[in-house]
C-alpha cells in the first residue's frame, strides 16, 4: 500500500498547478473554482489514482471573505485505501459545474448544497430543494440565517389548515460570548470604569 | 392523429405509511403494477442538526448524534468523538477504546436486530419482530447500565467515555452475549429458508459492484455487491486493529444477500465483543486532562481548581484548535462520517454529517425500476433507511 507521502508525490505530478497539503490522515487538494470538474474527473479516471467514490460534498460559509464559500468534495479510493478532499473557494454567485456526469451520487448532495447554502450547480438534472419545506425561503446553513428561522407553523382551527407565521419568540435565543469574560458588559458595573480607561491609554 | 393510451398511474406513497420506515414520501409512477419511476421526497424530519451544532459547544453537540440514526446511537457519537479528538490531538486510553468497541458492536447488533425483523415484517412475517425486540430489550439494559439511558446515551464523549462500566458488568455481558448465537440460529430457522422470504427477496433490488461504488453506497449494501470493504478493517480506529473478525460479502447484491450479511455481521460482532472482554484491563476511561474531561465529583468538593475546571467545562466548554478534519466510522448502516471545522472557539464552525442512508435512499429509484409496487417495501427495508439520519 502507498504511504501518504508517495501518494502526494503522484498527485503532484498529475496536478502541477494545484496546492496539495497533508491534513491529518488524508490529502487535501486546493483548486481554482473553474477547475473543480476537471480535477475530479481526472482523480476518478486516472488508473494510478482511481478515486471512484464520492463520499460527501459540502460547503462552508465564510461571510467575511471575498470568496464567500469553500466547497469540499470528499472522495475515496478503495483500491488505494485513501481519502482525498478537493477544496475550492468560490464566489457567492459563481455557478459550479455539476459533477453528476462523473459521480451519480452527487445528485442529492448537490441538491442539498443548493438548498442549504444557495450554491447553484450548472447542468444538474434536477436542482430542487431537498431538505427544507416545500416553498421554503432562504438558505439555512448560511451564517446570516438566524438559528430560529423566519417562519413558524401551526394548525389553524378556523381555516382548517396549517398556517405559516413569522417567528415570535417569548425569549431571545441566548448566545453567550465566551471569548473574553469582560467584553459584552460595556462597562455597566459601577466602579469598574478604571481598567478600561487604562487599557485605552 | 393516432390516439395513444397511456396506462400510467401516479401513486403517492407515504409520508404516513408503515412500510415507509418513518416519514418517506414516495411519488411512484406505475404502469399497471410495474414501477416506472420512484421519486423519494425527503426532508420531512429535517431538524437542522448541523445548524444547531454550530451554536452548541462540543460537549453539547454529542446528544444530537444519538438522535440522528436513533437505532444505532453510539456509533454516531463515535464518529464525532473521533473527529473532535483528532482536532484536539489527544489519544484516548486503551480501556476507553475497548469499551467503545464493545458498545459500538452492541449497537450494531441492536441495529440489525431491528432491521432484520422490520424487513421481515415488510414482506409478511410478524413473529421475528416479537422475538428480536425481546433480545433488544435485554441488550438495551447494558446501554442503560453504562450510561443511564436506553437509547440517547451520550456516552462516547470527546476524550473517552462518560463513565466506567459498573462492577460485574463484564461478566454479565459475557454471559449474555454468548446466549445470542443460539438465538440467531432460532431466528434463521424462521427466516433464512422461509419460502415467502426467499420469493420476496431473492433477485429483488440487485445492485452491481460498479453501481454500488458510483452511488456512494457503503456498509452492508456495498458488501452485498461483493466488495470486501469495511472501515473497521480497512481504516481501523480505536481498538479495531486488535481484534479479529471476518467481513461477510454477498454474491448478487440483492435483498436476500443484504439480509444474510446482517445476520452474519451480528455473529461477527459477538466475536469482537468476546475478544474485547478478554483483552480489556482496568485503567482510565478518559484522558487525564481536566481541560477536556470533567474532574471527579469527590475532588470537586475539596479542590478549588477542580471546581473551576468543572464550571468552565460546562459553561464555556473547551476550545478546540483551529483546523479541519474528516473522520468516519463503520456504522451499522454504512460509513458515517463527520467533517468538522473549528475556528479555535469552543463551538464548531461547521459540522457536516455524512449519513449512509442519504446515499442509499438515492439509489431507490434505480433499484426499484421494473419491479412490482410491492417490491418497493422490500427494497426499502433491505436498504435499512432511518429518517433521523437521512434528513438530519
Amino acid at each position: 500500500m502507498l504511504t501518504i507521502l508517495e501518494n502526494k508525490k503522484i498527485l503532484l505530478e498529475k496536478f502541477s498547478n494545484a496546492n496539495i497539503i497533508i491534513n491529518n490522515q488524508y490529502i487535501e487538494i486546493q483548486v481554482q473554482q473553474n477547475e473543480i470538474f476537471n480535477v475530479i474527473k481526472k482523480l476518478k479516471d486516472d488508473s494510478k489514482l482511481h478515486y471512484d467514490q464520492l463520499i460527501d460534498l459540502t460547503a462552508i460559509d465564510y461571510p467575511s471573505r471575498e470568496k464567500r464559500f469553500d466547497i469540499i468534495y470528499i472522495l475515496l479510493s478503495m483500491t488505494l485505501n485513501k481519502r482525498i478532499l478537493v477544496k475550492s473557494s468560490i464566489d457567492e454567485n459563481y455557478k459550479i459545474q455539476s459533477i453528476t456526469s462523473i459521480h451519480k451520487a452527487s445528485d442529492w448532495y448537490e441538491r442539498e448544497c443548493y438548498d442549504l447554502f444557495g450554491i447553484e450547480f450548472l447542468n444538474h438534472p434536477d436542482l430542487r430543494r431537498i431538505m427544507t419545506d416545500y416553498n421554503f425561503e432562504g438558505h439555512p446553513l448560511r451564517k446570516d440565517f438566524p438559528l430560529t428561522g423566519h417562519t413558524e407553523v401551526r394548525y389553524d382551527d378556523l381555516e382548517k389548515k396549517v398556517v405559516y407565521e413569522p417567528v415570535k419568540l417569548t425569549q431571545e435565543y441566548r448566545n453567550f460570548d465566551y471569548m473574553s469574560p469582560w467584553e459584552g458588559l460595556d462597562n455597566k458595573l459601577i466602579g469598574d470604569e478604571k481598567p478600561k480607561e487604562e487599557k485605552n491609554k | 392523429m393516432k390516439e395513444v393510451e397511456i396506462n400510467s398511474t401516479t401513486l403517492n406513497f407515504g409520508p404516513q405509511h408503515p412500510a415507509a420506515h418513518g416519514v418517506l414520501r414516495l411519488v411512484v409512477e406505475l404502469d399497471g403494477e410495474v414501477v416506472e419511476r420512484a421519486e423519494p421526497h425527503i426532508g420531512l424530519l429535517h431538524r437542522g442538526t448541523e445548524k444547531l451544532i454550530e451554536y452548541k459547544t462540543y460537549l453539547q453537540a454529542v446528544p444530537y448524534f444519538d438522535r440522528l440514526d436513533y437505532v444505532s446511537p453510539m456509533c454516531q457519537e463515535h464518529a464525532f468523538a473521533l473527529s473532535t479528538e483528532k482536532l484536539l490531538n489527544i489519544k484516548v486510553p486503551l480501556r476507553a477504546q475497548y469499551i467503545r468497541v464493545i458498545f459500538a458492536e452492541i449497537t450494531r447488533i441492536l441495529n440489525h436486530l431491528l432491521n432484520v425483523p422490520a424487513y421481515a415484517a415488510d414482506i409478511g412475517a410478524v413473529t421475528p419482530f416479537l422475538w428480536c425486540f425481546e433480545q433488544r430489550e435485554k441488550l438495551l439494559e447494558f446501554h442503560e447500565a453504562v450510561s443511564g439511558a436506553r437509547f440517547h446515551a451520550a456516552y462516547f464523549r470527546p476524550g473517552g467515555v462518560h463513565q466506567d462500566m459498573p462492577e460485574g458488568m463484564e461478566n454479565n455481558l459475557y454471559k449474555h452475549i454468548n446466549t445470542l448465537p443460539s438465538f440467531l440460529d432460532d431466528l434463521e430457522t424462521l427466516l433464512t429458508n422461509n419460502r415467502i422470504l426467499r420469493q420476496r427477496s431473492v433477485d429483488i433490488g440487485i445492485i452491481t459492484k460498479q453501481e454500488a461504488i458510483e452511488w456512494g453506497c457503503t456498509g452492508p449494501v456495498l458488501r452485498s455487491a461483493g466488495v470486501a470493504w469495511d472501515l473497521r478493517r480497512n481504516q481501523p480506529y480505536d481498538a479495531y486493529d486488535k481484534v479479529n473478525f471476518e467481513i461477510p460479502i454477498g454474491k448478487k447484491g440483492d435483498c436476500f444477500d443484504r439480509y444474510l450479511i446482517r445476520i452474519e455481521e451480528m455473529r461477527e460482532s459477538i466475536k469482537i465483543i468476546n475478544q474485547c472482554l478478554e483483552k480489556i484491563k482496568p485503567g482510565d476511561i478518559s484522558v487525564n486532562d481536566n481541560k477536556i474531561t470533567p474532574p471527579k465529583r469527590n475532588t470537586m468538593k475539596k479542590s478549588m481548581e477542580s471546581l473551576i475546571h468543572h464550571f468552565k467545562l460546562f459553561t464555556e466548554g473547551y476550545r478546540v484548535p483551529a483546523g479541519e478534519t474528516y473522520c468516519a466510522v463503520e456504522a451499522p448502516k454504512g460509513e458515517f462520517g463527520v467533517f468538522l471545522v473549528s475556528d479555535g472557539t469552543s463551538k464548531p464552525y461547521r459540522c457536516k454529517i455524512r449519513a449512509p442512508g442519504f446515499a442509499h435512499l438515492q439509489t431507490l429509484d434505480h433499484l426499484s425500476k421494473g419491479h412490482l409496487m410491492a417490491d418497493i417495501a422490500a427494497i426499502l427495508g433491505s436498504l435499512d433507511i432511518v429518517f433521523g439520519e437521512v434528513d438530519r
